[in-house]
């Protein structure tokens, strides 16, 4: 038995989604820009799909731009925005500290360019403190992006007070939303941003496909130059049947939002208890109470997470120490650093996410086995620092 | 049996984790991640490059194994690259690979290895490992076994220099897949399985120095390296000046600036004095000693109360020189030719062979 619960890296597609884009790259080849009879179709199912996303998220259909995924819609928002603000004098973006990569490293980008960058502390339960937003904002502050949940911990920020203050200021909010869309309802009125990204094959959509929702009358310029698609704001001929894929899972995942919800979060909630009850010496990392329902974050006393990670893919249970980006280099997750966690407990926590295809016989493999791969890793711990003491 | 395979991206450490899968054991690829690989920096082609490390997954993707990279950055930093360092500026040669195969491969990477429930730990080296049943007290099962570290069978490329320092407990969870065979062969398997390496050079420079100046990473190491001292002749004589003892090896003729002895003989570095900033130079012929001074001596056999007869090897390309070894005390050793041998290096190490059995080893002292 192989146990996936790497949900926040990628998820496995849905059936129906399989179906769609299998079906999409026979049929629907057509450029959606051409005029002839293959471009309309292709067109159509991109309206469709633009209709279904609008549908998940409460935005307009035309308030939508498709992109290669939440990096490139990351990078847009950003960028994009920075680019048509600069001219009016502000030159100033604030990040929270727990932000993805690809808004971190888009934020340096700007710093580069000789913009002001300013990160937002969390506390210890990973949630940034609207009061420290209000104190970073200036004047000449333009852009504000702030995660709606963090794909280590899954902590839930307070987009909608956080807004408020953002506006007061004339300044716009960007909201990472790729680990929130398809887990949780997601409305962006409500939210109040800007800009939100996401992408689809964090809700059981194909890799490949993400999108950019920009509030109407929102200034921004293209960072991808060309064409004269998606209504000029991201040239390339669009990836048709992998946004097709986007569609039918956004259908999927806002026909049964609140009870997958429910279930995932019964099914990790179990995993939790179970870890916390039969392994000594483990901690839920983040605010247990704002959490997307499908994913923990735990900290095991005394064990390498590398090594627990590995001996749990022999087992054939699959999870993640942290964003899969940074799992390659092994440095300690910059998320946990921010919330205050000792550099040894860093170093020492694994990511349970959980999904569609999670089942309760699964969190009880991962019950059963952990208590013993622990206990072996605690077990040589010990014995090297005694042969070298 | 599960045996985790230090896989370098390399063709020998391929080949080995190649035949152990192709003999149905189960087997793990772990590959060290020794220091930072900076952007940039790809084309080292060396054994722990970023390079190494995505050729030792396509191998392990090849064969259908896992393959795991595990960041070993601090621990080679501090046992392998510290002792580096430490050793030119204190005026000796080090032998780095040894380092870490002693207290990084068969120590480090085999408790991980264990902690992932595998019994043995194979590498790529061209040696040879064996059990050699011991008399034992009961006469049954419980035969206690000595473990033999052999050479490897093809000459040309043995590394059982190298794998001096492995203890019993080491050696009894070693395998050396390659060990018994010719590199011709191993490269001829590699082929054969089509295995992404099979026709990629053979690794030569240390590691970690890309660009091969061990000098210039010394001096970026260790900053406040002394940079400038003199040449002396044996009679302490001042020759000529250097800039810093870590820029030399005994033995040492080209790159000295200086032309030759009075005489018009060729100059030899013969000794390093770190303390004086003294480089002393001669003629080769005082680089010939009969004795050397061991330390930390390794033995794979009970430790000898009398003096025994061995060939005695004492750098990687040394062709192993007959000599009297005696234990002189725990960890001690002390080694006499029977005919003088040039250039006999301090922080290099001195193997002891019974023919293509090692007997043991230490770090040469003086």
């Amino acid at each position: 038995m192989r146990v996936y619960f790497d949900y926040n890296a990628t998820t496995p597609l849905a059936p129906e989604v399989i179906d769609a884009v299998a079906r999409a790259s026979r049929e629907t080849f057509g450029n959606a820009s051409s005029v002839h009879h293959f471009g309309q179709q292709a067109k159509a199912a991109l309206d469709d799909a633009r209709s279904e996303l609008a549908t998940l998220i409460h935005g307009d259909p035309s308030e939508i731009v498709f992109t290669s995924g939440g990096t490139e819609a990351d990078n847009m928002a950003i960028r994009g925005t920075a680019e048509a603000i600069e001219p009016t004098g502000r030159r100033h973006v604030i990040a929270s500290a727990i932000e993805h990569e690809a808004v971190l490293n888009t934020l340096k980008a700007l710093a580069r360019r000789g913009w002001r960058t300013t990160l937002l502390p969390v506390d210890d339960s990973g949630i940034v403190a609207p009061d420290r937003l209000r104190e970073a904002l200036a004047d000449d502050t333009a852009l504000v992006s702030i995660m709606h949940a963090n794909n280590e911990i899954g902590t839930i920020q307070p987009i909608a007070e956080l807004a408020q203050l953002v506006h007061a200021r004339g300044a716009l909010l960007h909201t990472d939303a790729v680990q929130s869309v398809g887990k949780i309802p997601v409305d962006v009125r409500a939210l109040g941003a800007d800009l939100l990204s996401l992408s689809a094959h964090k809700f059981n959509g194909p890799k490949g496909a993400g999108a950019l929702w920009i509030k109407r009358g929102t200034r921004m310029l293209p960072i991808v130059t060309g064409g004269k698609h998606e209504r000029n704001r991201r040239a390339g001929t669009e990836n048709v049947p992998a946004i097709v894929g986007l569609g039918v899972a956004a259908r999927l995942a806002g026909g049964k939002l609140d009870a997958e919800a429910a279930r995932v979060a019964a099914l990790r909630d179990h995993l939790e208890e179970g870890i916390l009850r039969g392994v000594p010496g483990t901690a839920v990392n983040g605010a247990r109470g704002s959490r997307v329902p499908n994913t923990s974050n735990i900290s095991f006393d005394r064990v390498e997470a590398e090594s627990l990670l590995i001996a749990l893919d022999l087992e054939g249970i699959a999870v993640s120490t942290g964003s899969a980006c940074s799992s390659g280099t092994l440095e300690p997750s910059h998320v946990l650093r921010a919330m205050g966690l000792s550099t040894h407990r860093t170093q020492n926590s694994l990511r349970f996410s959980l999904g569609m295809f999670s089942t309760e016989a699964e969190v009880d493999r991962v019950v059963e086995v952990l208590p013993r791969l622990v206990e072996k890793l605690r077990g040589l711990t010990q014995k090297s620092v005694g042969a070298r003491g | 049996m599960r045996i985790v395979v230090a896989m370098s991206g390399g063709v020998d450490s391929s080949v080995a984790a190649a035949l152990l899968a192709e003999q149905g054991h189960d087997v793990i690829g772990l590959s060290m991640q020794l220091y930072d690989q900076g952007e940039g920096q790809s084309s080292f082609g060396s054994c722990c490059s970023i390079d190494g490390l995505n050729d030792a997954r396509r191998v392990a993707a090849a064969i259908n194994i896992p393959h795991y990279v595990l960041n070993f950055e601090r621990q080679f930093q501090e046992q392998v690259v510290s002792n580096f360092v430490n050793e030119y500026v204190a005026g000796r040669t080090p032998l780095p690979c040894a380092r870490c195969n002693g207290d990084l491969k068969f120590a480090t990477l085999a408790e991980r290895a264990e902690s992932f429930g595998a019994d043995a730990v194979a590498t790529g080296h061209y040696a040879r490992v064996e059990a050699l049943p011991l008399p034992g007290e009961d006469g049954g099962r419980s035969q206690p076994v000595r473990y033999v570290l052999k050479r490897g069978l093809d000459a040309s490329k043995d590394q059982s220099y190298f794998l001096f320092s492995l203890t019993q407990a080491q050696l009894a969870r070693a395998v050396f897949p390659v060990g018994d065979r010719p590199k011709t062969a191993v490269r001829a398997y590699a082929r054969l399985r089509n295995l992404p390496v099979a026709d990629k050079p053979d690794s030569q420079e240390i590691c970690f120095i890309p660009d091969h100046d061990y000098r210039g990473f010394v001096e970026k190491q260790r900053p406040d390296t002394p940079r400038a001292g003199q040449f002396v002749d044996e009679r302490g004589a001042v020759v000529g000046a250097h800039e810093g003892v870590h820029r030399f090896t005994i033995g040492q003729r080209r790159g000295l600036g200086l032309s030759s002895s009075p005489s018009g003989t060729p100059l030899y570095v013969l000794a390093l004095r770190p303390a004086e900033q003294q480089v002393v130079v001669g003629p080769k012929s005082s680089l010939e000693r009969t004795t050397l001074q061991a330390s930390d001596v390794n033995w794979l056999i009970d430790t000898p109360t009398v003096p025994i007869r061995a060939a005695v090897q004492i750098r990687h390309r040394h062709q192993a020189a007959p000599a009297t070894v005696r234990a002189t005390a725990p960890g001690q050793a002390t080694v006499t030719f029977d005919t003088p041998q040039i250039a006999i290096t301090p922080g290099q190490a001195a193997v002891f062979y019974d023919g293509e059995i090692v007997l043991g080893g230490g770090w040469i002292e003086s």
